[in-house]
């Protein structure tokens, strides 16, 4: 019986952090899903950046997205190019936020082994109790021919305790 | 360990294509769930169609963005859904399509759900789609067409998702 949809790793936080990174994830699959539920504890607003790249040292600046979002009132279209990550703008919640509410993202990206340039598909939401809430769909670039080997979640302060993280490899076959 | 998310079917075009089909799908899950992983879509429309149907029995609602704006429209009576509208995808890099296709093999209308998005480091689009094709029949084959060929490379797959 197929076994399509593989948990590859998870890690729900006992403690704030910085960041989360997936490394030495397997070439055994055809693509990835990282499933995510965060808040951050930087600032005052309701909403704040999350990224995702693809490389350590974030020196690079081989990742761009364009992204299309909605928060209740109106939508508007962004892009970022040659970036050091894919950010998603609003794409989490902050202190400002109703307490123990929650932002949820999915990046799936596949393809993720192959020789090609990876694309990455974002879907975003926070819904918070606010005057607004943030529904987000991106497209992400990686410009490089290597395998996915390492993804590195990240905000610009810290994850709060209880974000959860969860990478699954999807076999077509 | 019951598994509930089966490939049905998967391709890698070999030659470029128009149109990549599915048929014969059986009618044992309960949802479906089509991935696309496509270059050299380089015209407006990528349509999909259910059984062959060319009739206008289709509906959709999209927002769109392409990166400076957002748009958003609704078609009635129109004979395929829209993937994208008025978009190129890139010959360069991939682009990408998630489309969830509830209660397929029941005897109301097809619902479905689509995301598409392509970035090219300085141009590209994000969409997000529902969809309503209004046949009570089975949906037992599904195509993808684009106005000029889908690329060598291009990998499209078909899962089935049980929900017991």
């Amino acid at each position: 019986m197929a076994n399509t949809y593989t948990l590859i790793s998870s890690n729900t936080l006992s403690s704030s952090a910085a960041s989360v990174t997936f490394s030495a994830i397997p070439s055994t699959y055809t693509d990835l899903v990282l499933w995510a539920s965060h808040r951050v504890d930087v600032g005052v607003r309701v909403n704040d950046q999350l990224t995702l790249r693809f490389e350590s040292s974030g020196a690079n600046t081989n990742h761009s997205h364009t992204q299309l979002s909605g928060n209740g009132a109106s939508a508007a279209s962004s892009r970022v190019s040659s970036n050091y990550a894919i950010t998603i703008d609003e794409g989490t919640v902050g202190p400002g936020a109703t307490s123990n509410t929650f932002a949820t993202s999915q990046f799936y990206i596949p393809s993720y082994t192959s020789s090609a340039n990876k694309p990455v598909s974002i879907d975003n939401a926070t819904e918070t109790n606010a005057t607004t809430a943030w529904r987000i769909g991106s497209a992400g670039l990686w410009r490089n021919a290597s395998a996915i080997s390492t993804i590195i979640i990240a905000n610009n302060g810290n994850f709060v305790a209880g974000s959860s993280f969860y990478l699954y490899g999807i076999n077509n076959s | 360990m019951p598994s509930t998310y089966e490939p049905i079917a998967t391709t890698s075009l070999s030659a470029s294509t128009s149109t990549i089909t599915f048929s014969s799908i059986p009618s044992t899950y309960t949802d479906l769930k089509f991935i696309l992983v496509g270059k050299g879509a380089t015209a407006t429309n990528v349509n999909l169609r259910f059984n062959g149907d060319t009739g206008g029995n289709y509906f959709a609602a999209y927002l769109q963005g392409n990166g400076s704006a957002a748009s958003a429209n609704y078609q009635s009576s129109i004979d395929n859904i829209y993937l994208t509208q008025a978009i190129n995808w890139s010959d360069t890099y991939p682009s990408f399509l998630e489309a969830d296709i509830f209660s397929y093999a029941g005897s109301l209308q097809k619902t479905i759900t689509a995301s598409t998005s392509g970035d090219y480091n300085g141009s590209g689009f994000a969409t997000k789609w529902v969809g309503r094709w209004a046949s009570t029949s089975a949906i037992t084959s599904l195509s993808i067409t684009a106005p000029s060929n889908w690329a060598v490379g291009t990998t499209a797959t078909l899962y089935g998702i049980k929900a017991a």
